[in-house]
């Protein structure tokens, strides 16, 4: 019995972390704001030279051949740097449809050029999981109408749409009728933004999977990809505060020695501590308990984001004034851990929809 | 990741549910009597005092967690007793497994499993509650005896106690952490007087226990003198151990789905109310992560990794996550959930709601208070630093 992580993915998570730490990590993330960068083609080629991109995709197709709590680890290094890179669109949500939905000519032609990290996916899913302003996409005769609201990894070559039946469909991003916006939100690390459709040329999924079983998965990996993000990015401001209150004096001794500011940082630590193994079972589960895994992932989702906003929160109150500015960068990790908290379904529609899980309303 | 317990062990489960199958009706008869031959049955068995020593009186098993758990799971799921609790057998033994003499482990631990002989833990005092190194409870040696002075408090079960493992100061000049001593003596020695301590559920489990001029053999002493520190922190580690119970907090979590499967406000199901169905989820995610954390610390255990902070919160959080669940329980139940005592009209699952309720605020405070735990995290955990000591007159 073993309920823990291998060696070879505790090294995958070292070496991941060298790379982004290396990199300048907040350094890098702070050039992407500044100017307005869509893409960052060095972090990209960078995931890909590790295997991050092709982490989930099979070795005949160019990736390494892991498994979904994998990549769960690699969101938790990416969060717990802030970086401005696509993943969870086009690393895991877009290459999950394609292996389990799409036929062998999708396969063939797709997996090898995102393991390769030369084709970004963009994934709209969000009215999936709840529409806003009414949005959503209706397919007639090959061709898409409507529009689909904060697409994952926005900044892309291709999208995976899911229309109102959970038919997914692919399209080029420069295809005619296609009219693109960006969404400017307060997580400028991972872009989003909308796509209006006016019949566009679309290609279905083609595979013959069960649209609401398929469309069921993927939801359910992304949500504990953004748990294991808000994981990694709430452990660095954890981190951080404890580094700075033991550096910080007043009243002639380090702050850290004041009960207040312990007791802060150990109900942090203590919240968070089991989101770890939390996230390690919902990803263990995306994969190897299909009985538990879409309940795990509600939970892990919704109970990961909760504590992440406090410690989010609290953290940047351990900063004292210091954690309201820009000179330390922590809202870079508040936004973060904010933006993973709304994506595909905040804390109350999440919990809800495990409670229709287990058939609580009625 | 292999969530399995392998062959060997599903094998022995087998071997577990075969035996409650077989003996459950003897597991559940009422009576003192009747639990001592319940005991006597399961430590044949290997189901009680596992691992102790075959001389002890135990059974003599090699020490397997895994094997351990089966035990504690299949007991729970069957619902029948995995016999006698309590401090001398949860807390007295294993203490004295580590560090007494050989006579001492021949002489206790064997009639303490049996149930032959009960036991109280006396520790805090009045002004030794969180800072239990402050006790002022004396022992002098005179002659060939120990004379015992000064007080106890929230000894639970002194009332029924045999004997008495006991903090007392032997060094009275002695830093405060190296001048206690730990002695073990029984409840009837002339000079004790037992008064009941009625806790906020209503019921008698705690005491304050006096002690004026107690006289104790010298050999009745645990390690030497001036180490009873050392023995205390031991015993503290394995009540914080027993503390954390993740598959009663999951049966807790169904009783209370049940509950709100059935309790109705204005002909409405509770769970049909959004808010209620919210706080429901909301605590069955919290309870998740707990049983998530609980598994990483069996892991850790089983393959000889420290489990570090993992383990260093399941106090604090486990506490007041029962704290929390035992109160949504009584918010959905609205006024009914104020009903209670014994066999009152429309009391809903005997009560047990208000009683958890109360006990595990309790529980919040008992053991090392929450406050002590965030103290204990923050510096053992996260490396920081000490509050600076007061400067003394």
């Amino acid at each position: 019995m073993e309920f823990g992580l291998s060696q070879e993915q505790t090294l995958l998570q070292d070496q991941l972390s060298r790379f982004l730490g290396g990199n300048g990590a907040l350094e890098r993330t702070r050039r992407f704001a500044a100017e307005h960068q869509a893409r960052a083609p060095d972090v990209l080629a960078g995931l890909a030279e590790i295997g991050a991109t092709g982490l989930i995709i099979p070795e005949d197709h160019g990736g390494v051949g892991l498994g979904l709590l994998d990549a769960a680890l690699v969101c938790e290094v990416l969060g717990r740097h802030v970086t401005p890179a696509p993943f969870v669109g086009s690393s895991v949500i877009a290459p999950l449809a394609l292996m389990r939905g799409g036929d062998a000519g999708q396969r063939g032609l797709w997996l090898p050029r995102l393991a390769a990290g030369s084709v970004t996916f963009g994934v709209a899913l969000s009215e999936a999981t709840g529409a806003r302003e009414n949005a959503g996409v209706e397919a007639r005769d090959g061709k898409l109408y409507g529009r689909s609201l904060f697409v994952i990894d926005f900044e892309a070559d291709v999208y995976l749409i899911a229309d109102r039946s959970y038919q997914l469909h692919l399209v080029a991003a420069d295809a005619p009728g296609l009219t693109r916006v960006r969404l400017p939100t307060i997580d400028v690390t991972r872009p989003t933004g909308e796509l209006m459709f006016d019949g566009v040329e679309a290609e279905p999924l083609a595979g013959g999977a069960d649209p609401a079983a398929l469309i069921r998965g993927l939801i359910d990996a992304g949500r504990v990809m953004y748990a294991a993000d808000t994981l990694g990015a709430a452990q660095a401001m954890i981190d951080q505060a404890v580094a700075y209150a033991r550096t910080r004096e007043q009243f002639g001794r380090s702050i850290a020695t004041f009960q207040a500011v312990k007791h802060m940082c150990a109900e942090m630590a203590a919240a968070l501590e089991p989101c770890r193994a939390l996230v390690w079972y919902a990803g263990h589960a995306l994969e190897s308990l299909p009985d538990e895994a879409s309940v795990t992932a509600c939970h892990a989702k919704a109970h990961v984001s909760e504590v992440g906003t406090r410690v989010a929160k609290t953290a940047t109150e351990v900063h004292g004034g210091m954690g309201f500015t820009d000179l330390v960068g922590l809202h870079y990790w508040f936004k973060r851990i904010g933006f993973n908290r709304q994506m595909l379904g905040g804390p109350q529609a999440v919990r809800e929809d495990a409670a229709r899980l287990q058939s609580l309303v009625a | 990741m292999n969530l399995s317990y392998g062959q060997e062990h599903e094998a022995f489960r087998r071997e577990v549910v075969a035996f409650l199958q077989d003996h459950r009706e003897a597991g559940a008869r009422p009576g003192r009597a009747a639990a001592l031959e319940w005991q006597k049955l399961l430590i044949e068995r290997g189901y009680a005092g596992r691992t102790i020593p075959k001389a002890y009186g135990g059974y003599g098993a090699e020490p397997d967690i895994l094997k351990s758990r089966i035990i504690a799971e299949e007991f729970a799921r069957a619902q029948v007793s995995t016999g006698l609790g309590g401090q001398g057998i949860s807390m007295l033994i294993p203490t004295l497994l580590e560090v007494a003499s050989e006579e001492q482990k021949r002489e206790f631990i064997g009639p303490t499993l049996r149930g032959d002989v009960v036991w109280c833990q006396g520790y805090s005092e009045p002004g030794a509650g969180s800072d239990l190194a402050n006790l002022r409870t004396k022992a002098e040696l005179d002659g060939d005896e120990w004379v015992v002075n000064g007080q106890k408090i929230w000894t639970s079960t002194a009332h029924l106690a045999d004997w008495i493992f006991c903090l007392v100061r032997t060094e009275p000049h002695a830093p405060k952490h190296q001048g206690i001593s730990f002695l073990l003596f029984s409840m009837k020695t002339p000079g004790i007087e037992i008064r009941p301590l009625i806790d906020m559920t209503g019921g008698h489990s705690f005491n304050e226990v006096f002690f004026t001029d107690v006289r104790v053999p010298a050999g009745q002493i645990v390690g030497r003198r001036g180490e009873g520190w050392k023995v205390a922190n031991a015993i503290l580690r394995h009540e914080r151990g027993s503390l954390a119970d993740p598959n009663t907090m999951l049966s807790r979590l169904n009783g209370m789905k049940a509950l709100m499967n059935t309790e109705t406000i204005d002909g409405r199901r509770l769970i049909d109310d959004a808010v209620f169905r919210d706080r429901l989820m909301k605590i069955e995610g919290e309870v998740m992560a707990m049983r998530c954390n609980d598994l990483r610390m069996l892991s850790a255990a089983v393959n000889g990794h420290d489990a570090n902070l993992a383990g260093m919160i399941v106090k604090l959080q486990t506490t007041e996550l029962r704290h929390a669940l035992e109160g949504l329980a009584i918010d959905a139940m609205g006024e009914m959930g104020l009903v209670y005592g014994e066999g009152a009209p429309h009391l809903r699952d005997n009560g047990t709601w208000q009683w958890n309720y109360m006990f595990y605020l309790g529980l919040i405070i008992g053991g090392g208070t929450s406050q002590i735990q965030k103290n204990i995290i923050a510096e053992r955990g996260l490396g920081m630093p000490r509050e600076p000591k007061l400067a003394t007159a």
